[in-house]
């Protein structure tokens, strides 16, 4: 389908040969497809204009280092670029007071009840003892959503009179000290950031409950106009942070970026599910390379330039591709690669690579070792014929669980399905292979 | 409020940061490059998407006429379409559809309402049976307009809702029953399997059902509003769009990299969150309210 950015810079630096330096006409063309990409991941253009300029600076003045390609180091500027503004680490919650707030505001649809469920169920396995509060009495059956949701993983939920969101906020601080909740998780109406008589209600319940917290709820799908909603609730409530909900998608999620730079407010956590524990600390760094539209191919790099030689990475690459993959190749493999860390981190660094739940620890590869070593030769050709019951001999042969047995099988099964689809072309794997 | 006053209202803002931008580039007479480039800035920053607007600069490019007026006849031929839905089945089955909190239970209220003032009668399908409290959503909805919801409880099958709730139309002679959907994310194969099954249940009781698969994107989004339209028309044939939320600050330009792309027209746009507050789309009004 389409080209990644990762390709088209290839094809850029690859018209210039032995050149020990980045040339003004390559960086040139190399900014445009770069400028293209985060535009196509919704990164607001103002954003992305003073955002490539720096690069521009930063790729001219730098020099190649011997390892990388040119490509490579350029989009190596591109991705520290990128973290700089985002920031390195998570920002966690900054909770101080007794009872704490948190108010979630933000734009209508965009998660804001969801979330509140999330968090509450996230501060409950931090310790805290959590109350969710529902101060939307507009949308119809707002404050059941959010009592369905407490209900479902229960954690008190306050509505009051379910008429006024003041007077709902109130009773819910009084309540929470009866109850002896520590943290209220307060929900709040999806409102336009140009409603002033609705932006003035969340000032409101800002004044009268002092929250710790004031994060915006942001859908990851958002375009253009994402700053400007996240500027005016920013300049109404000071916020403290974002959560970015709904990349469980494919979104790009270029928004991150540009509420970053606009506000230099943190994104503290974000959405990959519908589900009440679909909540993730946000981790700047594993989203840079999302945002380029690439796999985490540097790091990737980086990594292997560090703990193996080029050459030998390449051609354990080659025979990843060229195994027939059966089991004994995918044990094989998970002893080579596994030199290049965990290898469920290895393959979230490929580009388009599916999510994989291998954990190559060394433990875990000791269970998978013995769990393969206990299935018949054929079994091992073919695992296809393991039923319920030379799934259990195996998992008594090896010590381990029939859990464990289909653990392990799904892990080949979905490693099988990533190796046809770069062997069919459909991914690439990194070093032009 | 008329019409014409929300749907400028609704889309003032529109107005003002993109097109009087470009009236503004424009009315300097000839387009140089950097006049088109800066052209270019402002149709991506009104969500159109690089692709699209490259499209339209490389028309505008060929034009020989006065540049506004070049510009809106582009523009409303892009986005010139039939937006009448096709009513004939009966009932009429209309499914709507779309990624989470985009605005289809809203969309669904409204056009219950408008079709019954217009004399129709109506069944709502609370096909949403996933969501905390969508049932309940669609329920207050129906008592506010005085519409009929067929319900079953969550968690139940959405595809047995959709087929009761064709069937009541069938036995009380209603003329429309509408469909309200989970929200899905287009990437998510099985949810999309559902919709489809959803729409296979009720071919099987109306002959052409559903009749009008109606895709509701929010305003806001940005070009992932093409990777939704795409993908949503190759796996439940959409047959427009509803673009809502256009009361805010979002250009919703993302419409007509979609319309220009898969032909998808827009046949509605929401402009706030009561019943009212759904219009069919007109493109040359749409233009005109956007350039005047
Ligand atoms: N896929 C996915 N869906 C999400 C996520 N977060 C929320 N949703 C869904 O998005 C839709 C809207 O979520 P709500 O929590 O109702 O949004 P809201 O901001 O409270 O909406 P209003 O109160 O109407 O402004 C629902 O269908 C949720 O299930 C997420 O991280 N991923
Ligand atoms: N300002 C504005 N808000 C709207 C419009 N249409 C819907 N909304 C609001 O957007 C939010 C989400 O609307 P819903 O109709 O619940 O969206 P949905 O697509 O059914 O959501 P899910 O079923 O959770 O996927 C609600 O708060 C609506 O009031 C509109 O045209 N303008
Ligand atoms: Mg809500
Ligand atoms: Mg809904």
């Amino acid at each position: 389908m389409f080209e990644t950015l990762q390709e088209k810079l290839l094809k850029i630096f690859k018209t210039i040969t032995g050149q020990g330096r980045l040339t003004e006409k390559n960086i040139n063309e190399a900014v445009r497809q770069v400028k293209l990409s985060l535009l196509e991941a919704d990164v607001n253009y103002k954003v992305v204009k003073e955002f490539i300029e720096k690069v521009k600076q930063k790729a001219l003045g730098e020099e190649v280092l011997k390892s990388f390609t040119p490509d490579q180091q350029f989009i190596k500027i591109v991705r520290d670029e990128l973290i700089n503004i985002m920031g390195r680490a998570n920002a966690p919650l900054e909770l101080k007071h007794y009872p704490s707030v948190i108010m979630l505001v933000g734009l209508q649809g965009s998660g804001k009840t969801t979330t509140a469920g999330k968090l509450a169920l996230h501060l409950r396995k931090q310790g805290r003892s959590p109350m969710l509060v529902s101060a939307d009495t507009y949308r119809p059956a707002a404050i059941e959503q959010l009592e369905k949701l407490g209900k479902s993983i229960n954690i008190p939920v306050f509505s009051g009179d379910r008429k006024d969101a003041i007077q709902i906020v109130k009773g819910a601080m009084k309540a929470a000290q009866e109850l002896r909740c520590n943290v209220l998780v307060l929900d709040t109406a999806g409102r336009l950031h140009i409603d002033d008589e609705m932006m003035k209600e969340l000032e409101d319940i800002k004044a009268l409950t002092n929250p710790d917290e004031i994060l915006m709820v942001i859908d990851a799908m958002v375009g253009q106009d994402a700053v400007n909603s996240a500027v005016e609730f920013d300049r109404r409530l000071s916020l403290t942070g974002f959560i970015v909900t709904k990349l469980d998608g494919d979104a790009r999620g270029g928004v991150i970026l540009s509420i970053n730079y606009v506000t230099g407010k943190p994104v503290k956590f974000i959405g990959v599910g519908e589900k009440l524990d679909a909540l993730e600390p946000f981790y700047p760094d594993r989203i840079a390379s999302r945002i380029l539209g690439m796999g985490d191919v540097l790091s990737l790099i980086e990594k292997a330039e560090k703990e193996l030689d080029r050459e030998k990475m390449e051609a354990t690459a080659r025979k990843l591709l060229q195994a027939q993959f059966t089991l004994e190749d995918f044990r094989e493999q998970l002893r080579e690669v596994k030199k290049l860390g965990p290898l469920s981190s290895v393959f979230e660094m490929l580009p388009g690579a599916p999510k994989i739940d291998v954990d190559a620890s060394e433990k875990e590869l000791k269970k998978i070792e013995a769990i393969i070593n206990s299935m018949t030769p054929e079994e091992r050709r073919n695992p296809r014929i393991l039923n319920a019951s030379r799934k259990l001999r195996i998992a008594k042969g090896s010590g381990t669980t029939v859990q464990d047995v289909n653990k392990l099988l799904k892990s080949y099964e979905q490693m099988r399905e990533l190796m046809q689809r770069f062997k069919h072309g459909k991914l690439k794997l990194p070093f032009g292979l | 409020m008329g019409f014409f006053e929300r749907l400028r209202k609704g889309l003032e803002k529109t107005r003002k940061s993109f097109f009087d931008g470009i009236k503004q580039l424009l009315k300097a007479g000839r387009i140089d490059e950097e006049t088109l480039q800066e052209l270019e800035e402002l149709l991506i920053a009104a969500d159109v998407g690089h692709q699209t607007t490259t499209w339209i600069i490389e028309k505008l490019k060929q034009e020989r006429d006065d540049p506004v007026v070049s510009l809106k006849k582009i523009l409303v031929e892009l986005l010139e379409a039939d937006t009448t839905l096709n009513l004939t089945g009966s009932p009429s089955v209309i499914s709507v559809v779309g990624v989470n909190g985009s605005g289809k239970t809203t969309t669904v209220a409204k056009l219950a309402s408008q079709f019954q003032a217009m004399g129709k009668s109506v069944v709502m399908a609370a096909a949403d049976t996933f969501r905390a409290a969508a049932i309940e959503q669609l329920k207050v909805w129906g008592e506010r307009i005085n519409c009929t919801v067929i319900a079953h409880g969550e968690g139940a099958d959405p595809a047995a809702v959709a087929y009761d709730a064709v069937n009541h139309a069938k036995s009380k002679s209603k003329d429309i029953v509408i469909i309200d959907t989970a929200g899905r994310l287009h990437t998510k194969k099985n949810l999309m399997e559902e919709l489809r099954k959803i729409h296979r249940v009720v071919a099987k009781l109306v002959d052409g059902a559903p009749h009008e698969v109606l895709l509701v994107i929010d305003a806001t989004t940005g070009q992932n509003g093409l990777v939704q339209a795409r993908i949503f028309k190759e796996m439940v044939n959409v047959t427009g769009l509803v673009i809502t939320k256009l009361d805010g600050t979002a250009k919703g330009g993302v419409a007509l990299a979609i319309k220009h792309e898969l032909s998808l027209p827009i046949k509605f746009i929401g402009v706030g969150e009561s019943v009212e507050d759904l219009k069919p789309f007109d493109a040359n009004q749409f233009v005109e309210a956007l350039l005047s």
